[in-house]
């Protein structure tokens, strides 16, 4: 079984000046390809500091970090940047659009910072308008963030993580801001999207989402806790 | 290349989004760069017309004048009562008769006099000059004709005058024909010159010449009439002067031979007059020079002072690109997450100033372009609204007249780079700041 992520006693330290805040203290765990995990625990419990990490947003303070078998713990800040654009889609609680943009041009905004900047072709145009229609805003191509509803802004930022094709989608509590029924559209989209392969990490503290998810990872001060549904 | 068309196409729809902010913050560079345009052109009018001012003068002239000498110098002497001072004629004779690349000289002899007409009575210029006074002075007649060779052979009781003279002494009436009187003889008057503007005093070596006020004779009749001896009463008092001529007005061949021909002259009458200094010999085409010279110390005064405002303009546009920075913390943090470096956020916040700092430019030359007739909008708002109830010329209205605005076309390229230059410089620090920032803290911002 081939490993999308795999991690090797990861910390992440925080220097405070007065303290050191170990945020992780050695975390192992691996994330096949395919998986569809959920990262649980209490607030503080590491789990965002594990996400971040996860997504190239941050360097580990120690441990080993293989994203698609390529060492990502000490690269440089470009480097990560690449990583973020090619391997890894984000989608964030508060959906994170750039308000200015329509949703075509939100989709759009990893295509921008491939390597070698390559023009939009019409050829991305089409992919672009094909994951809109698959999330199910192809008629809303045009409208502006403010002009949409958090379901479907969430949507937005759906279609946005898949534009590069990623090997990892990281979500960090996708459904923390919206209703139940607008939740489970999310979720049958997250279900989809891992369905046809692909990895899927989330962090959640809701066990109805948690529980939709192949694997769950429960967190508390900065350890992985356990494995399994939780309470299990 | 598609890369920085797409960022400047962001640019713009970033900018739109607060179309009076970045409206009021282009303004800034607006008014710099036109007032970068519009002091130079105000520097470049004002040296075109003291270049002019030299030109009329003569580029191929050279201009001896008599001097007088320190008062203190003879003091001691008390048997001369009469100063005797000034160009001979025979100096002129030496002057055109030796030195071959003189084409042309005019001998000239002028005193202060009061002249007049049955009551009227004004002063000015009495002027014994030749037929060539016309034509290297740039006069014009506006009625009859000026001293011909026959009225010098003949000692001819004739006069010219000019504008001034003829307004103030024959109102309505045409003075051709009717005879002046001055210095207890009557001259018949012969002609008529047009206005003419004064020429402006250059440097310490040649006094203004108001022509309007002048009454021209032929010199022979000068000599005879009323002679080298001038006596000026005052109280107490009584002194003379005796002067051959005032002014000896010199045409050379061509410009190359000026400077050598002025080194002559000057060689020629230090011999005849020795160590007397009562001569000075002027050549504009030096003049000319030193206007140049003095022409790129003021254009550099002057754009210096604008491009303070400049600067002025691009701390208000750091400013307001720190306080978008900072409000689009967010949208940098997601950037950063979908994974643009930290090149690409410094490009994106550059070009963003770049455009708004060039736009401001662009305006700001445009506007600078009309700077002649804004110029001409001043002088007819303070003519009409200001003035309007006061009669005459008034000082300002004058000043506003003379100043003559020539937008120096290197100045639009040079205001425009400065103005993206400024960009560049006040960007890079509020782009470096959205760049430097941490992604995660960025993305929690709210």
């Amino acid at each position: 079984m081939k490993l999308a992520a795999d991690l090797k006693n990861i910390q992440k330290h925080y220097d405070l000046g007065a303290v050191i805040v170990k945020a992780l203290r050695g975390v192992t765990v691996e994330f096949p390809e395919g998986d569809f995990v959920a990262i649980m625990g209490a607030s503080g419990s590491g789990k965002s500091t594990l996400l971040n990490l996860l997504g190239g947003l941050d360097r580990p303070t120690y441990g080993e970090y293989i994203l698609g078998g390529h060492d990502v713990s000490q690269l440089t800040d470009d480097e990560l940047s690449r990583i973020r654009n090619q391997m890894i889609g984000f989608i964030f609680q508060s959906y994170n659009l750039i308000p200015q943009y329509t949703v075509i041009e939100n989709i759009e905004v990893p295509l921008h910072y491939r390597p070698g900047y390559p023009a939009i072709s019409s050829k991305d145009r089409n992919r672009c308008i094909d994951l809109a229609t698959k999330v199910g805003l192809a008629d809303r191509l045009d409208h502006r963030p403010y002009q949409l509803s958090g379901g479907q802004q969430q949507r937005v930022a759906i279609a946005r993580a898949m534009v590069n094709d990623p090997e990892i989608i990281l979500a960090d509590e996708p459904t923390g801001n919206l209703d139940s029924a607008t939740e489970e559209e999310i979720m049958q989209l997250l279900e989809g999207l891992n369905n046809e392969g692909r990895t899927i990490i989330m962090v959640t503290h809701e066990n109805l989402v948690a529980r939709r998810t192949k694997r769950q990872i429960y967190m508390k001060d900065g350890l992985i806790a356990g494995e399994g549904i939780f309470p299990g | 290349m598609f890369q920085t068309i797409r960022t400047i196409r962001l640019a713009l729809k970033s900018l739109m989004l607060h179309k009076l902010r970045s409206g009021l913050t282009m303004l800034g560079i607006v008014f710099g760069v036109f007032s970068v345009i519009a002091m130079l052109a105000i520097g470049e009018g004002a040296s075109a017309q003291a270049q002019k001012q030299v030109l009329e003068l003569g580029a191929t002239n050279i201009i001896v004048t008599s001097v007088k000498p320190p008062q203190g110098a003879k003091k001691d002497d008390a048997s001369t009562r009469v100063l005797s001072y000034g160009l001979l004629r025979s100096d002129y004779d030496l002057l055109t008769s030796n030195i071959p690349t003189i084409t042309k000289g005019i001998p000239i002899r002028e005193i202060a006099q009061e002249f007049r007409y049955l009551d009227n009575t004004i002063h000015g210029r009495l002027a014994g000059c030749t037929t060539d006074y016309l034509e290297v002075n740039h006069l014009e007649m506006t009625r009859g004709r000026f001293l011909t060779e026959s009225d010098q052979k003949y000692m001819m009781n004739v006069a010219v005058i000019a504008s001034e003279i003829a307004e103030s002494l024959f109102q309505y009436n045409d003075p051709v024909g009717k005879s002046i009187q001055f210095n207890g003889d009557y001259y018949k008057i012969i002609g008529v010159t047009r206005r003419r503007t004064a020429s402006a005093a250059i440097g310490g070596s040649l006094s203004g010449q108001d022509y309007n006020k002048d009454v021209y004779i032929p010199l022979k009749t000068f000599q005879v009439r009323i002679g080298d001896l001038i006596f000026q009463r005052q109280t107490g008092s009584f002194s003379a002067e005796e002067v051959e001529l005032n002014q000896i007005t010199l045409q050379v061949r061509n410009k190359d031979d000026v400077i050598p021909t002025a080194d002559v002259i000057r060689e020629t009458l230090g011999q005849t007059h020795g160590d007397k200094q009562d001569y000075a010999v002027v050549v504009p085409l030096e003049l000319l020079k030193q206007a140049d010279q003095l022409r790129l110390i003021f254009n550099v005064v002057l754009g210096s002072i604008a491009a303070i405002s400049l600067i002025v303009g691009g701390i208000g546009i750091m400013n307001i690109m720190l306080a978008t920075v900072t409000e689009r913390t967010r949208e940098i943090g997601i950037r950063r997450a979908l994974g643009a470096r930290q090149r690409d956020i410094i490009v994106q916040f550059l070009i963003e100033t770049i455009v708004l700092s060039g736009t401001g430019g662009v305006i700001g030359v445009l506007m600078g372009l009309m700077t002649p007739y804004t110029f001409i909008g001043i002088k007819l708002f303070v003519d009409k609204f200001i003035l309007n109830k006061s009669k005459g010329v008034s000082e300002v209205g004058r000043i506003f007249t003379e100043m003559e605005p020539q937008v120096a076309y290197w100045s639009l390229p040079l205001a425009f780079g400065i103005s993206v230059g400024i960009g560049i410089l006040f960007g890079i620090y509020p782009a470096r700041s959205a760049a430097k920032m941490d992604p995660i803290e960025a993305l929690r911002h709210e």
